[in-house]
């Protein structure tokens, strides 16, 4: 799947049409940059995400934007502009690990469950039912507070973080990847592997898994940005990570919070718009990607009479 | 006589990720009041594209030019359709002409009844006067058309009537509206043989009955020897032969036609050269005695017996045709010999030994090779061709070491013509008849002591069945395996089957060599499967139609 959009991608933005292509090319963009800016993050950010002081003494509280500072400094004393860079890096890692911690079991999970079906199978799909009842924020909250007593450490914030967002995204991936496998086992070149003799394992390996694992790139575009989200809100809900080990958006709206009605608006716009951003950026990368797979979307009009070789496809 | 439709210099290209894809090249069609015209061709040769494009059903993506004109058969057909304003196709449509497509479960809605679809055209063209008096005209048409006890079938959903009836339904929504052409896009082509005949039968009806002209296209020779006046084929867009039927087949000019009909199995012409040299001391390859096969029903209701006692034999290099309509259990013999489906009751040996039942992993694999119906959908997507191929030499010996196995793939590509280029190419870079030679392959890949083919040559056009078929007996010569040869087409059976079984709802109805059983069938069943049969050649059918019963015996 990948592959594919990899190959129809460049082609679609030449020849998308108007909504569609703007929308690609934004999530895009925007996706682009904040990769670009988590990766690049220690040489972009003038001080680092924890400094009070440079040569020239402290910071100082809730400085104006000037040349030392282009976004000012918050109610703490950091640089706004550092904090919001280094910020990047914290997003984009609860995304690779909220990920991971997911995508892995849920696609095993639905692979056994419907390949094999069963017993098994009934079980599985209750307890991803079941899963689905627990508001994330409430879990994160507990996970944070069960893993380091709620003023949390980097491991401990996005570590609550990250185990939240997989308890409630597993059974997205189990069930989506349990429909294609349940679908797939169907196809003739199942039975044709059966009728050889292939085992179920390597008949679930060599020829399910690859067959059904094409949506998943869409999925988990969509699911960064709750990733983010999650993190984000446990920040502003005070029980994100500690401003010392991490630069993280969630904590900095939080302490932006009072500076709002005393007219000071650089400490809570910046992190607002990085969180904004970059939710907008994946769900809509996710989005295009979507219209991209799905051909019954992709709008085609008149085309350029151009005679190829091949012929129609009737019947 | 003037003309219904006169298509001129028709041209349709398809935009595709790749650029525009032509379709249609030039066509020139007319026909006249009355007369059936069939559009003959291989799938990709745009006579679906051609007929869709006369009541203005292309997709957005096509790009038309060119003139399709409708008329009322009174004077020259003036209005194109290609040009009409949305609202004057929708009046044209259903009134000068109408379609009847190939799936009439797909074609009907299934949330409506017969009688309030059969309205829909009345309605929509504001015709039939009062609710009262187009449920009338409804049930009149159901009646005229042959459904049986019209006042109550008028009430019917689709799903409660045959497949036979929906088509006649289809049929009856054309025809309320007095429309001058029918165009049927592969009418019969879902349809049972037995059915097939009728729903042919019933198109005959259309025109001495009604008058209506009849727009006909198909793959199927036989069909066109049945029903049609005049014959155009056609061959990557373009008619490459336009000819009355009787001196098409008589004489086909262009050498396309020649092929194309020559590839064609004719029925009744004597297929293999006598039994093979079967030991008939030999261990039987499969015995089955009254096997029988359920599929479980739904919770609380009662499943389905597809197979109920059935008993034959396969001896060491024979080849046993099995036939019957859909529903018949043919399939399903097949499957529960290669194990994939479980076998409810009955014995069923295999090489001697007897298949035990729930092992998950039968002994058996690897000793019965299995052609399947579809070959676009039989190979993983994935997969290189070479792969899909060596994948039993993979499992079941792969001590050979991969070196070994990749060179056992590529001598079995050569083994069924393919040139080992294509072993490195994906399925989907394969046309059908390729596919298939690489289904085979795989399938012969372990040397199995049997082959169950499936089906193996009816998702294919006419001329890459005959290779394949060719290619199949040449194998089968060379090698000496058993075959379960499973079709619903008499021909092809008759062409490549020592004997024959034939099924009726999932028990034996028949059974014998081939040439005695569709020779001179006994049962009942049989004789009506075998007179059903639409003959490839217009002369014959005429006769075969006139007494059904002597011509209805092949090879007279």
């Amino acid at each position: 799947m990948a592959l594919v959009l990899a190959r129809r991608l460049p082609l679609r933005l030449r020849t998308g049409a108007g909504v569609q292509r703007a929308m690609l090319l934004t999530g895009l963009v925007l996706t682009g940059l904040f990769v670009l800016t988590a990766l690049l993050g220690p040489l972009l950010a003038p001080h680092g995400y924890a400094q009070l002081r440079d040569g020239g003494g402290l910071f100082g509280s809730q400085q104006h934007p000037s040349g030392a500072h282009p976004l000012g400094t918050t109610i703490s004393g950091y640089d706004v502009l550092s904090r919001t860079v280094w910020g990047a890096r914290t997003a984009l890692l609860i995304i690779v690990v909220a990920l991971l911690l997911s995508v892995v079991p849920g696609t095993v999970l639905g692979l056994v469950s419907g390949y094999l079906g069963g017993k098994l199978d009934r079980l599985l799909v209750g307890l991803a039912d079941a899963l689905y009842a627990f508001p994330p924020l409430l879990l994160a909250i507990l996970m944070s507070l069960v893993i380091s007593g709620g003023r949390s450490s980097l491991v401990g914030g996005l570590g609550a973080a990250a185990c939240s967002v997989a308890v409630s995204f597993i059974p997205q991936y189990f069930r989506v990847v349990r429909a294609e496998v349940i679908r797939v086992k169907g196809e003739p070149f199942v039975d044709a592997a059966r009728v050889i003799g292939t085992g179920p394992w390597r008949i679930m390996t060599r020829h399910v898994l690859r067959n059904s694992v094409r949506t998943l790139p869409l999925i988990f575009t969509i699911n960064a940005s709750e990733a983010i989200l999650t993190l984000a809100g446990l920040g502003f809900l005070g029980f994100g990570i500690e401003p010392n080990s991490a630069a993280e958006w969630g904590y900095d709206l939080n302490r932006a919070v009072a500076d709002v009605t005393a007219g000071i608006w650089w400490t809570a716009i910046p992190p607002g718009l990085g969180i904004v951003l970059t939710v907008l950026g994946t769900t809509l990368l996710g989005e295009g990607l979507t219209d991209l797979a799905d051909p019954r979307l992709r709008r085609r009009t008149g085309a350029p009479t151009l005679p190829t070789d091949g012929g129609g496809d009737d019947d | 006589m003037t003309d219904l439709l006169r298509i001129e210099e028709l041209h349709v290209d398809f935009a595709t990720d790749t650029g525009a894809v032509p379709a249609v090249r030039g066509v020139n069609l007319s026909v006249a009041p009355g007369e059936v015209l069939a559009l003959v061709g291989e799938s990709g040769s745009g006579k679906t594209v051609t007929a869709r494009s006369v009541l203005g059903l292309l997709p957005d993506t096509a790009t038309v030019r060119g003139r399709v004109l409708l008329g009322a058969g009174t004077s020259e057909p003036g209005e194109d359709v290609l040009t009409a304003p949305a609202a004057r196709l929708r009046a044209l449509r259903g009134t000068h002409a109408a379609m009847v497509f190939q799936e009439p479960s797909t074609a009907l809605n299934p949330v409506f009844t017969i009688g309030w679809q059969l309205t829909e055209g009345l309605r929509a063209h504001g015709r039939g006067g009062s609710k009262a008096e187009r449920r009338a005209l409804a049930v009149d048409w159901l009646d005229k058309v042959g459904i049986p006890d019209p006042a109550t079938r008028v009430d019917h959903y689709p799903h409660q009537l045959s497949g036979g009836q929906k088509q006649r339904a289809v049929i009856a929504m054309a025809l309320a509206l007095d429309t001058r052409l029918i165009v049927a896009d592969e009418p019969t082509t879902a349809l049972d043989v037995t059915v097939q005949a009728e729903i042919l039968e019933l198109l005959h009806r259309c025109r001495t009955d009604f008058g209506t002209a009849v727009l006909l296209i198909t793959h199927n020779m036989g069909v066109v020897a049945d029903l049609a006046d005049r014959v155009a084929v056609m061959r990557a867009g373009q008619v490459v032969e336009q000819a009355p039927v009787r001196d098409l087949f008589a004489a086909p000019a262009h050498p396309y036609t020649r092929k194309l009909l020559a590839a064609v199995p004719h029925f009744g012409t004597g297929g293999r050269a006598g039994p093979q040299t079967a030991d008939v001391q030999a261990q039987h390859v499969v015995r089955a005695s009254g096997l029988v096969v359920d599929y479980p029903g739904r919770l609380g209701r009662k499943g389905f017996r597809a197979v109920d006692g059935v008993s034959f034999e396969i001896r060491p290099g024979e080849v046993l045709g099995l036939v019957g309509e859909s529903g018949s259990g043919k399939t399903t013999i097949g499957r529960a010999i290669a194990g994939l489906t479980a076998v409810t009751g009955g014995q069923l040996e295999l090489f001697g030994e007897p298949l035990t039942r729930n092992s998950r992993k039968p002994r058996t694999a690897g000793r019965i090779g299995y052609v399947f119906q579809d070959p676009a959908t039989s190979f993983n997507p994935l997969l290189t061709i070479a792969e899909s191929i060596a994948e039993p030499l993979v499992v079941h010996r792969r001590e050979l070491g991969a070196q070994e196995i990749r060179a056992q793939a590529e001598s079995l590509l050569e083994a069924v013509r393919l040139p080992r280029a294509y072993a490195d190419r994906y399925p989907h870079e394969l046309s059908g008849g390729q596919r298939q030679r690489a289904g085979l392959a795989r399938a012969l890949a372990l040397r199995p002591r049997l082959l169950i083919a499936d089906e193996p040559t009816s998702a294919l056009d006419v001329s890459v069945q005959a290779k394949v078929l060719d290619l199949f007996g040449e194998l089968q010569r060379e090698l000496g395996f058993a075959a379960l040869f499973v079709s619903h087409d008499l021909a092809v059976v008759e062409q490549v089957a020592d004997r024959v079984v034939v099924l009726h709802r999932g028990r034996i109805a028949e059974e014998g060599p081939t040439s005695q059983v569709l020779g001179s069938p006994q049962d009942d069943y049989t004789r009506r499967l075998v007179a059903a049969l639409p003959v490839p050649d217009p002369v014959r059918q005429a006769r075969r139609q006139q007494h059904p019963v002597e011509e209805g015996v092949a090879g007279s």
